[in-house]
């Protein structure tokens, strides 16, 4: 117990002298998540809708392979990440290993199944709503997704915000393909781990309150620009 | 075209650490906090920028071989060894040692404290079956205690061993948890915060010296690795600065690691 | 160009194995209210829809052009659908989907919420409206870009007599300005407050089909004087 005070002790006094390591780390974790959700969304949303509204052969096996896929472990994600960047690898001569752009990449195939998985059932169950009357109504393919992706965008919503959580807590891929090296991929999580093993709870616990207050405020902040947006309009 | 192109990306990789070295390093050494101290040095004095890749020993050698890093300092002389000879690595120097320690339960049920040489406290530990935390992990220092116990003749087995695969840190963690007993590295000991209730009770033996070398990695292999940077690292560590700055580096008083490499020869 | 009439010939659909409709010969034309009369399971859904053109014959053939006329026609489901979205919203659907400009579907939706005394609830949430208000909404919906035919299954059969009351009354209205109505319905009595003639359907088949009067009053069939007295058929 002793050792969650000094946690948030440790929090509070990163927070308020704004140290400029926690700052450093604090963006660098943010940039990278949200670029990996950024891409990953871009993928994952049209995948997942397409999946809800379309019927091809396959259908049932891309959609078991992605649910399989969401319980993917990261640090098996990471190892082959790692194992395609490396300087022997197929990839080696990018020279991306132990940067941030491998960390994006690790993040991209983590959350990408779980986003597409979740837009799927969402968009399912959204489409099973919607389709006798758009079916009636007699809206083209385009008319169709654009109505459900705006109507459903709260769960879309949901999704990327279910694969931001995924992809900021994430510390297994992203230590075996970034390296938690400072100044170049450490970042939270795995800042977190290092001081963890050099037995400094204190300080691992402090930075694990920002991660969770950083994780709190964009799901705030989404979900007040949502609310805002929904009222009063048509 | 594809030429043009695998040209340009290896002139921008080059551009990009014009001045830094990825270094892969044991969690040992990392812990130890002389990394703190060693590396602002290296950047003052050499202008090399030197990144540093904490992980095991086995994972470190693993990046050696596989070109992602452009050295590598651990501390487990046969696999260094049989680095350098397949090839991957262009010679190992050693750089300094620090030792080994027996860390276990302040009230000590198997008296190690006692003991006379590491292998009589592993034997007192194994014939009392108190619980013993082993790294398990592959890295200098498992490696190292696996020989301490097949050096006595013991193979290490059943509940009371319990080999947890994890760093240093973490198996203090794991041992300071269930009051347990274990084989650290003295300067992993000395910095770690958590230690509840153990207590150092073991340690001078010979056997348990644990000299740290570094090997650049073999651009022959992989022409990619900055090798002259590497070279360069390699003189400063064997030189009068890296000396003066490992012997002065102390925790509580204690003085953590010898220097001891071999006056630099050029090349 | 009229979307009637519409000829249906030897259409029948199968599920299955399972014949639901058919084989059907019918020619929809003329002006006014058809009421769609049968039990339960009779195949009235399917024979509204298949007219819409939403349900593929099995074999058979059906006059009208498909997606080119459902322009002009509309189908209100028995379970009303309301899209996640304000009443307006769901009022300016339709016309969204035919560009029809900003000035004219703010006038039309302003009518039509008049009629359908949702005025104050413009700016709702189209799922917080009562189950009487939700089918009104979506027959206001299927109205509003005036269709030349408009298709009603069974529009008021979980609601209560002042709903109901409202909706007969815009159908009424509807149809005097020259809409073209068909609703199915097993009340009987509904059947005969709005009719201007009237089918029976029993096992997917039609037993008979006459102006009202006749219908309710006369019937050729036995079939249709045992349906009105309340026997049950097989």
């Amino acid at each position: 117990m002793g050792d969650i005070w000094a946690g948030i002790a440790a929090a509070f006094r990163l927070i308020i002298t704004a140290d400029a390591d926690l700052v450093e780390i604090s963006l660098r974790s943010l940039q990278v998540t949200l670029s990996a959700l950024v891409i990953a969304c871009a993928i994952a949303l049209p995948l997942g809708t397409f999946l809800a509204i379309q019927r091809f052969r396959y259908r049932r096996t891309v959609i078991a392979v992605l649910n399989a896929l969401m319980g993917l472990p990261p640090v098996v994600v990471g190892l082959i990440v790692y194992i395609l960047l490396s300087r022997s690898g197929p990839f080696g001569v990018l020279g991306l290993l132990f940067t941030p752009t491998a960390m994006i990449i690790a993040q991209v195939i983590i959350i990408t199944p779980l986003i597409a998985s979740v837009t799927h059932q969402a968009m399912r169950d959204l489409w099973a709503e919607y389709h006798d009357l758009l079916i009636s109504l007699n809206t083209g393919k385009l008319q169709r997704v654009g109505t459900l992706i705006l109507d459903g965008r709260r769960s879309l919503l949901t999704a990327a915000l279910a694969g931001f959580g995924r992809a900021i807590g994430e510390v297994g891929a992203i230590m075996i393909v970034g390296g938690n090296i400072e100044h170049q991929t450490r970042v939270l999580t795995t800042a977190i781990a290092l001081e963890t093993g050099r037995g400094d709870f204190a300080l691992a616990l402090g930075l694990g309150f920002v991660l969770i207050a950083l994780a709190l405020a964009v799901n705030l902040a989404t979900h007040y620009l949502g609310r805002t947006e929904s009222e009063g309009r048509w | 075209m594809k030429l043009l192109l695998a040209i340009f990306l290896s002139c921008c990789a080059t551009l990009a650490q014009a001045d830094a070295l990825k270094l892969a390093v044991t969690t040992s050494f990392q812990n130890s906090g002389l990394a703190e101290v060693l590396l602002p040095a290296i950047a003052e004095d050499t202008g090399i920028d030197v990144q540093l890749l904490v992980v095991g020993t086995g994972q470190a050698l693993r990046l050696g071989e596989a070109g992602d890093v452009d050295a590598i300092l651990v501390h487990s002389k046969a696999a260094e060894d049989a680095f350098v000879a397949a090839g991957y690595g262009t010679g190992r120097t050693e750089i300094m040692y620090n030792d080994f320690v027996l860390i276990g339960p302040e009230d000590d049920p198997a008296d190690i404290s006692a003991a006379d040489t590491a292998g009589a406290a592993l034997r007192a530990i194994a014939e009392l079956q108190a619980p013993f935390v082993s790294r398990g992990d592959d890295s200098g220092t498992h490696r190292k205690e696996v020989s301490l116990w097949s050096g006595i003749g013991i193979d290490p087995g059943g509940d009371w061993y319990r080999p947890v695969g994890a760093g240093m840190g973490a198996a203090l963690n794991t041992a300071s948890g269930m009051g347990a007993y274990i084989l650290a590295d003295r300067a992993s000991w000395l910095n770690f915060a958590n230690k509840g209730d153990l207590a150092l009770l073991f340690s001078g033996d010979p056997v348990l010296f644990n000299q740290y070398a570094y090997i650049p990695v073999s651009p022959e292999r992989h022409p990619s690795v900055a090798h002259d940077l590497a070279l360069q690292l390699k003189g400063w560590l064997t030189g009068p600065r890296a000396q003066e700055l490992i012997d002065g580096y102390t925790i509580d008083g204690q003085q953590l690691f010898t220097f001891n490499a071999a006056p630099a020869a050029p090349g | 160009m009229s979307v009637l009439p519409i000829t249906l010939r030897d259409a029948c659909v199968r599920r299955g194995g399972h014949v639901i409709l058919g084989p059907v010969s019918l020619t929809l034309a003329g002006r006014g209210l058809t009421v769609l009369m049968g039990p339960n399971g009779a195949g009235k859904t399917t024979l509204l829809k298949v007219l819409h053109g939403i349900v593929r014959l099995s074999a058979g053939t059906v006059s009208h052009d498909g997606d080119d006329a459902r322009g002009a026609q509309a189908f209100v489901f028995q379970t009303p659908i309301v899209l996640r979205r304000s009443v307006a919203a769901n009022l300016a659907y339709p016309l969204k989907l035919q560009r029809r400009s900003r000035a004219e579907r703010a006038e039309r939706i302003r009518d039509w919420a008049a009629r359908i005394r949702l005025e104050d609830h413009l700016d709702q949430p189209a799922g917080r409206l009562s189950g009487g208000e939700r089918q009104k909404l979506a027959i206001a919906r299927a109205m509003i870009r005036d269709p030349e035919l408009v298709f009603l299954d069974e529009p008021t059969s979980n609601l209560d007599g002042r709903s109901t009351r409202e909706i007969e009354d815009l159908l009424k209205a509807a149809r005097d300005a020259g809409t073209r109505i068909v609703m199915s319905t097993h009340d009987i009595a509904q059947g005969r407050r709005l009719a201007d003639d009237a089918w029976l359907l029993v096992n997917g088949q039609i037993r008979e089909t006459a102006p009202a009067p006749q219908f309710f009053d006369q019937p050729a069939q036995p079939e249709t004087r045992a349906y009105l007295r309340g026997d049950i058929l097989e």
